[in-house]
């Protein structure tokens, strides 16, 4: 039942955060995390992604309002990456000529 | 190895204290964050750098030695004592349960290898990074795959030898150039029970000579005799699936562009589907006329001036 899913007070202990700060991201949409019989677990999937958060929060002291700026404007890096690299496949078909 | 000036790579001088030492790092660092830079080889250098200078320069134990030996800290025999001692101890990547997609790799055969310079590794040990000893979810692997059109036209399966490992993927049809795929768990094993890292593959699709690429069409361009084009007749096509013939209609002008339906390339992700392969018609002008045909071109010359 529980494949695939990590208990969020054993992240929590492996990572030095507190279960408020994980339960904060989840609160934002940042994160998804999952509730069976009253535990909470992190999907393994989420994983890279609080990971980072909790890079950021840790390594460059960004708060929680930080991250989600920080994560929506990477988003839109990604998307934009994605753009123009197709668009760079179409303009490669010119430059060859 | 070249001797690293610490001082330097945070923008400090050496009599800097610690706060200006912790507040140079900071700002370089969420300058140069690998998760604020992600696929960029040359900002993660940077941080690499910038982290092994924060490492060193904000423990006063390291800073001083660091400070008395410098550029000759390989003839300082504390130096030798410090560094075994260091080498001792355990070892840590820079991040607690991933390693982010930070950093590039040139081949399959190229994984793994510390995240500090030699200068570090010596003066310190490979293991003198202190931190977090948890552990969990594996560092993730970039890499790259070169292919051609024709390696894409169907999914193939190709074994890699990814640190020492035999991984055997599957390469999807009418994958684009630059598309990146993740092969989920195949990345550097878990700690404590953890899952794996990811594989991160780009696909590097070499330029054709014959055709260009458009998505999942295809255009190239076919020579066609100017008695052909006038009069109409056939004409063999190279597409990547080998040759075909198709009707050439009369009074084709130059340029103009046939399609061939589904003669491209496979549409990602959609079994069955293929795009176009477009030709254009370049119509050849002939060339070294007989006498005969100089009569015959001048007498069509009149025709069509009635």
């Amino acid at each position: 039942m529980t494949a695939g899913l990590i208990a969020t007070n054993d992240f929590c202990t492996y990572h030095h955060v507190e279960f408020t700060f994980i339960d904060s991201l989840n609160e934002a949409g940042l994160i998804e995390i999952r509730v069976i019989d009253q535990k909470s677990f992190i999907p393994e999937s989420e994983l890279q992604k609080l990971e980072q958060m909790i890079r950021l929060h840790h390594e460059l002291d960004i708060n929680l309002a930080g991250i989600e700026a920080i994560t929506h404007l990477l988003q839109r890096v990604q998307n934009m990456h994605e753009e123009m690299r197709l668009l760079r496949n179409r303009l490669r078909r010119y430059e060859e000529e | 190895m070249a001797f690293i000036d610490y001082y330097k790579i945070l923008g400090i001088d050496k009599n800097a204290s610690d706060k200006d030492i912790k507040s140079a790092y900071r700002k370089l660092a969420r300058q140069y964050h690998p998760d604020l830079n992600p696929n960029d080889t040359e900002a993660n250098k940077k941080f690499q750098q910038i982290n092994e200078a924060n490492e060193v320069l904000s423990d006063p134990e390291k800073r001083q030695k660091y400070d008395k030996y410098g550029e000759n800290w390989q003839h300082g025999e504390e130096y030798e004592k410090y560094a075994q001692q260091q080498r001792a101890q355990g070892n840590r990547q820079y991040s607690g349960f991933g390693g982010g997609q930070g950093q590039a790799f040139e081949s399959f055969e190229n994984f793994g290898g510390g995240d500090f310079s030699d200068f570090f590794e010596s003066m310190f040990g490979g293991g003198a990074r202190g931190g977090r000893q948890a552990k969990y979810r594996g560092q993730d692997y970039n890499a790259e795959l070169q292919l051609n059109l024709r390696d894409i036209l169907e999914p193939h399966k190709q074994t890699l030898t990814v640190n020492g490992k035999n991984i055997r993927i599957t390469i999807p049809a009418g994958v684009e150039n630059d598309q990146t795929i993740k092969i989920t768990g195949h990345g550097g094993p878990g700690v404590n029970g953890g899952p794996a890292g990811d594989l991160y593959i780009t696909f590097k699709i070499a330029p054709d000579p014959n055709f260009k690429r458009d998505g999942a069409n295809l255009h190239a361009t076919a020579k066609l005799d100017l008695y052909t084009a006038v009069l109409g007749g056939e004409v063999t096509i190279e597409t990547l699936s080998g040759k075909v013939k198709i009707k050439v209609g009369a009074e084709t002008q130059n340029g103009v562009t046939v399609k061939l339906k589904g003669k491209g390339l496979p549409v990602y992700k959609h079994e069955g589907q293929h795009g176009d392969l477009l030709v254009t018609y370049d119509i050849q002008m002939p060339k070294n006329l007989t006498e005969k045909q100089k009569d015959l071109f001048t007498e069509l010359r009149k025709e069509g001036e009635k």
